[in-house]
């Protein structure tokens, strides 16, 4: 959009602002609650201006929230690298080396992704109980990585489809090794689109919910399932419900602010290519 | 565009870091005792307290999962039902308890009561003990027991020159709840449950249910959904909450009412004696001294109060049965209402299990207000009190069959829909009534 | 051009037609791919293969003993349920508006984000948070400290006194889904856009066309591609949509709210009606498929029609 005249220009950018800020104000709301006392935190009128405190953060960490802060950070980490592990062989063979029938693989892996999860919960509970993983980190990691697989293979095959062939050619003629090969010519290129990859997959991880509560009770509850204790509570609870949640999102909020260049560039190579 | 990459790469390692750290405190288990317990404020309390035990009991940890009932209840009863093993102590209440007895997914209680002495099971009132027994075992001990009446704030009452009678009819409650009802102060005429779930609003309406004459099954296992008196029934309680209800009544269980009630936005409250609690605690409640309590309002019958408890139960595949023992008497035992009495006031006592609690001063000062009708409540509420008809089942505000926690849901959902207005009552009854008569048929077949 | 995303063509690095074992050097090649392929049909297909098992026994899991087959009743009774046929409409409609309106609204903010002005990237990070907060925690910071009846925000800008939740249960949960998920749909858009060709824009800005039309008929084609990856990665994601349902209403007031995973979960771990919720899931992932391979082609086929002209 662009627009000659300079007024225009700046009453776009204020509409802008304004609808951003529209926008977002159901968090920055839930940041300023967070620093309140539960009385200011009901009020009618809202109360913008109150005495700010920590309390409700030491509430959440007195609830045990750490456990399953560290639970979600291991879950998330764990399958984010075992999706790496399986999917960049997966993709390359998909791409740079394609396998016959490349087309029906990708369909098939995205067909997966269409079965709503809901069909497959209760064989997936009684068999982690079979195997003794209810409740167990472990459960959530294989379910993650099966979950967020599909989709990294499909995002990491058109950026190795992005290596430009005469790169290979020209290393296979000099007579390079494979693995040389992979790790000068593929490597640097595909690079940005492992770490594009391994964000969807943490932020993905980092959010589900339906696994992480039917799956898990005391020992492996991921932070989702923190707060599924604030459905409803006794008296009130505003106040500590917003500083849980804004501890609960942080990681992920901060980790996607920061590469948020990256997380548009990985979902959108699907389209280009 | 590199320095993003690195600092991105760096939140990763501090998540990973993070992960070790907490991978490091749970890894540090000599015997955990996982308990799942429902997060009503008794119970928080008893969480509260916890450390307490752990110290008396070195070498013992407590991993507490407290959900809301509805979750609790899910999870609870799935872990148990399949014999998952995530927990080592339950809290279940008497709907569950003789069933899963039956079953054989509970361990028998009786050795470790008879072998834990001063623990006193005479103690217990009789109608709540009988109601945790299977076969003259308990499979369960109660935390707090609970029959249901009425709270009303005797101040608004003076007010606008109203008197409440002792043993007060659903007609005239309706009454008070139309005078009481002021939507520009926002204070409703009564509050009651609306929330789908059978051990939500289906508590205080199922009570109605029976007091109108209504029943969900008759002796033969034939639906009784939309028999005359269920519908007046039905009617009635939708009428009351819809025209003089709280605001969101169809999302209000007992924990919203709570604090509907105790910020100061109800006139009435009927639901479990259990509530007079947070109502006289300062801490949750404004209306403090505010309030009277009453008998649960009837109409054919003479009282129409529900039992129930929640108690502490222990399924068969827990692993360490002495330590979880250990547990259960302790959150169940006399010592620990002195020390809830004396921590937190009297008024957070666990009430309605031990017939001790009522003897003791301080608790009997305290609780002046609600605990002899708290106590004439629980020893009053049997099915030929309560309801004008007889039933081919076990329970008063609950149907005490496996089937109940599927079709009561599903009831519940139509009450609920029919108190948010989406359907008629009529709608809601006629597809109640074909649940029901499912469930009704497989009955049938068995007799 | 016209290619859908699913129909990528493949290319094939130079073969080197040496004279191995054909048959070793092809499973050579699959190599690489084995473990992800055998991970996946592990993990997603085998549980599936039990539930369509289980779907053909009678079994309540707080019944014991009462486990038999049945033959096809289970199907037979989800057909006949007036609720079931209420969770799929429920789930259709969440669906698509879901999607349609965060992707206008997403196309939107794309729109406004595609030129320079003074703090774009604090604007451009603001409007991608919501996607990266825990939707159980959106979803719970809008049914408190949103819709409320007495304290919510909503009802004090408005100056109304609705019980949001109880009044529009599905409205409700769509705004919370459909603020989730704009944010996803602008990035994506916004890629397309700053991918898009100065040249033809500018050669549109000097033969005179009006802005409207640029973007009709110039933006808009360019764009097909990424709106069509919207749409795609929005439904598989939204039409699974369970927290905010959880959360939020409980499936209420009634089963107003109820979608087809919120209604299985309910009848597998409420009910624990364990051949029936079976049965629904069955259901549900024939369906599913069947709209997947019918619907998204018809779609993109039509997408793919409009971008040629």
């Amino acid at each position: 959009m662009r627009t000659a005249n300079p007024l225009g220009r700046w009453a776009l950018t204020a509409f802008t602002w304004l609808i951003a800020i529209l926008f977002v104000f159901p968090l920055l709301w839930m940041v300023l609650t967070a620093f309140k006392q539960e009385s200011d935190a009901y009020t009618d009128p809202p109360r913008l201006l109150f005495t700010p405190t920590l309390e409700q953060f030491a509430g959440i960490l007195e609830r045990g929230f750490l456990p399953y802060l560290g639970n979600s950070a291991f879950v998330t980490v764990v399958s984010t690298l075992l999706v790496l592990v399986l999917a960049v062989p997966a993709a390359y063979a998909l791409s740079i080396a394609a396998v016959p029938a490349t087309r029906d693989v990708l369909g098939f892996f995205l067909s997966t992704k269409m079965l709503p999860i809901v069909a497959a919960i209760i064989p997936l509970y009684v068999i982690s109980q079979n195997i003794g993983l209810l409740d167990n980190v472990w459960a959530l990691i294989v379910l993650y990585t099966g979950m967020n697989l599909p989709l990294a293979v499909w995002m990491l095959r058109s950026f190795f489809l992005e290596v430009p062939r005469e790169m290979i050619e020209a290393g296979r003629i000099d007579g390079a090794p494979l693995p040389t090969l992979l790790y000068r010519v593929v490597l640097p290129v595909v690079a940005p689109g492992i770490a594009a990859t391994a964000l969807i997959c943490v932020i993905f991880s980092w959010t589900e919910f339906f696994y992480a509560v039917n799956l898990t009770a005391a020992q492996a509850g991921t932070v989702p399932v923190f707060l599924v204790g604030f459905i409803t509570s006794e008296g009130l609870y505003w106040a500590q419900l917003s500083a849980a949640a804004l501890l609960a999102s942080l990681p992920v909020m901060i980790i996607g602010w920061v590469a948020q260049n990256h997380l548009v560039r990985g979902l959108s190579m699907g389209a280009v290519k | 565009m590199r320095n993003r990459m690195r600092l991105a790469l760096l939140g990763l390692v501090c998540l990973l870091l993070t992960s070790c750290a907490g991978a490091g405190t749970i890894g540090t288990s000599d015997r955990t005792l996982v308990v799942a317990i429902v997060s009503n404020p008794q119970m928080e309390d008893a969480v509260a307290l916890s450390h307490e035990f752990e110290k008396q009991n070195p070498g013992i940890k407590l991993k507490f999962v407290q959900l809301p009932e509805n979750q609790a209840r899910a999870k609870i009863t799935s872990s148990v039902a399949t014999e998952g093993g995530e927990f080592d102590v339950v809290m279940i209440s008497n709907y569950e308890t003789a069933q899963w007895a039956k079953n054989g997914w509970l361990e028998n209680l009786q050795p470790y009561i008879d072998e834990s002495k001063g623990y006193d099971q005479a103690d217990f009132i009789p109608s709540i003990r009988d109601s945790l027994s299977y076969q003259d075992s308990m499979y369960a001990v109660p935390f707090y027991g609970e029959s249901s009446f009425l709270a009303y704030r005797k101040d608004l009452f003076a007010q606008a020159g109203l008197k409440m009678p002792e043993h007060p009819t659903w007609q005239q409650i309706a009454d008070f709840a139309a005078k009481l009802d002021d939507e520009k102060s926002g204070m409703a005429g009564i509050c009651l449950r609306g929330k789908p779930g059978w051990g939500e609003s289906l508590a205080p309406f199922n009570t109605v249910v029976n007091t109108f004459g209504g029943r969900w099954f008759d002796e033969n296992w034939n639906a009784q959904l939309t028999s005359p008196e269920f519908r007046a029934a039905t009617k009635f309680y939708v009428n009351l909450v819809r025209e003089h209800g709280q605001v969101g009544a169809s999302s209000s269980g007992f924990s919203e009412c709570g604090t509907k009630y105790g910020q100061g936005q109800a006139a009435m409250w009927y639901d479990a004696t259990v509530m007079a609690g947070t109502n006289e605690n300062p801490e949750e409640s404004k209306v403090v001294g505010k309030s009277a309590y009453t008998a649960a309002p009837v109409n054919k019958t003479e009282q129409s109060g529900w039992l129930y408890t929640w108690s502490l139960a222990m399924p068969k595949v827990t692993e360490h049965k002495d330590d979880a023992w250990k547990f259960m008497r302790w959150m169940t035992n006399k010592k620990f209402v002195q020390n809830v009495g004396a921590k937190f006031g009297w008024n957070a006592v666990p009430p309605g299990v031990r017939k001790s609690t009522y003897e003791i001063p301080e608790y009997r000062a305290a609780a002046e207000a609600y605990a002899e009708q708290t106590q004439k409540a629980i020893d009053s509420a049997k099915q030929e009190n309560v309801m004008a008809k007889p039933v081919p089942y076990p329970g008063i505000q609950f149907v005490g069959i496996p089937e109940f926690q599927d079709l009561g849901t599903r009831v519940s959902q139509q009450l609920s829909a029919a108190i948010a207005g989406q359907i008629s009552v009529d709608e809601a009854l006629e597809q109640s009534q074909e649940y029901a008569e499912s469930v009704g048929e497989a009955y049938k077949e068995t007799r | 051009m016209s290619q859908s995303v699913l129909d990528a063509e493949t290319p094939a690095v130079a073969p080197a037609p040496k004279q191995q074992s054909a048959r070793s050097k092809a499973w050579l090649r699959r190599a690489p791919l084995l473990p992800a392929l055998l991970f996946t049909i592990l993990v997603t297909q085998i549980p599936f293969l039990v539930t369509v098992i289980y779907s053909f026994q009678s079994w309540n899991l707080v019944r014991p003993g009462s486990r038999h087959f049945v033959g096809l009743r289970n199907y037979v009774d989800v057909f006949a349920d007036s609720q079931f046929r209420g969770a799929m409409l429920n789930t259709v409609v969440l669906t698509v508006v879901c999607v349609l309106v965060s992707m206008v609204l997403g196309l939107f903010l794309a729109l406004l984000l595609d030129r320079k002005f003074i703090g774009r990237g604090v604007v451009r990070t603001l409007l991608i948070t919501p996607f990266l907060i825990l939707p159980a925690a959106g979803a719970l910071l809008w049914k408190t400290t949103m819709f409320d009846p007495t304290y919510g925000l909503l009802n004090f800008a408005l100056g109304t006194n609705t019980d949001w939740l109880a009044q529009y249960p599905l409205g409700a949960v769509m705004t919370q889904i459909v603020w989730q998920w704009t944010p996803f749909m602008m990035l994506l858009i916004l890629a397309g856009l700053q991918g898009q060709s100065r040249e033809v824009l500018e050669a549109a800005s000097v033969d005179g066309a009006g802005r409207f039309r640029t973007f009709w008929s110039i933006t808009l084609p360019q764009l097909t591609r990424y709106l069509q990856l919207a749409v795609l990665l929005g439904a598989i994601y939204i039409v699974n949509s369970f927290d905010a349902i959880f959360l939020m209403t409980q499936g209420g007031p009634g089963t107003a709210s109820t979608n087809l995973p919120y209604y299985i979960y309910q009848r597998a771990f409420e009910g624990f009606d364990i051949g029936q919720s079976s049965a629904m899931g069955v259901i549900v992932v024939v369906l599913t498929l069947l709209v997947a391979t019918f619907a998204l082609r018809l779609m993109f086929r039509t997408f793919g029609l409009s971008e040629v002209k």
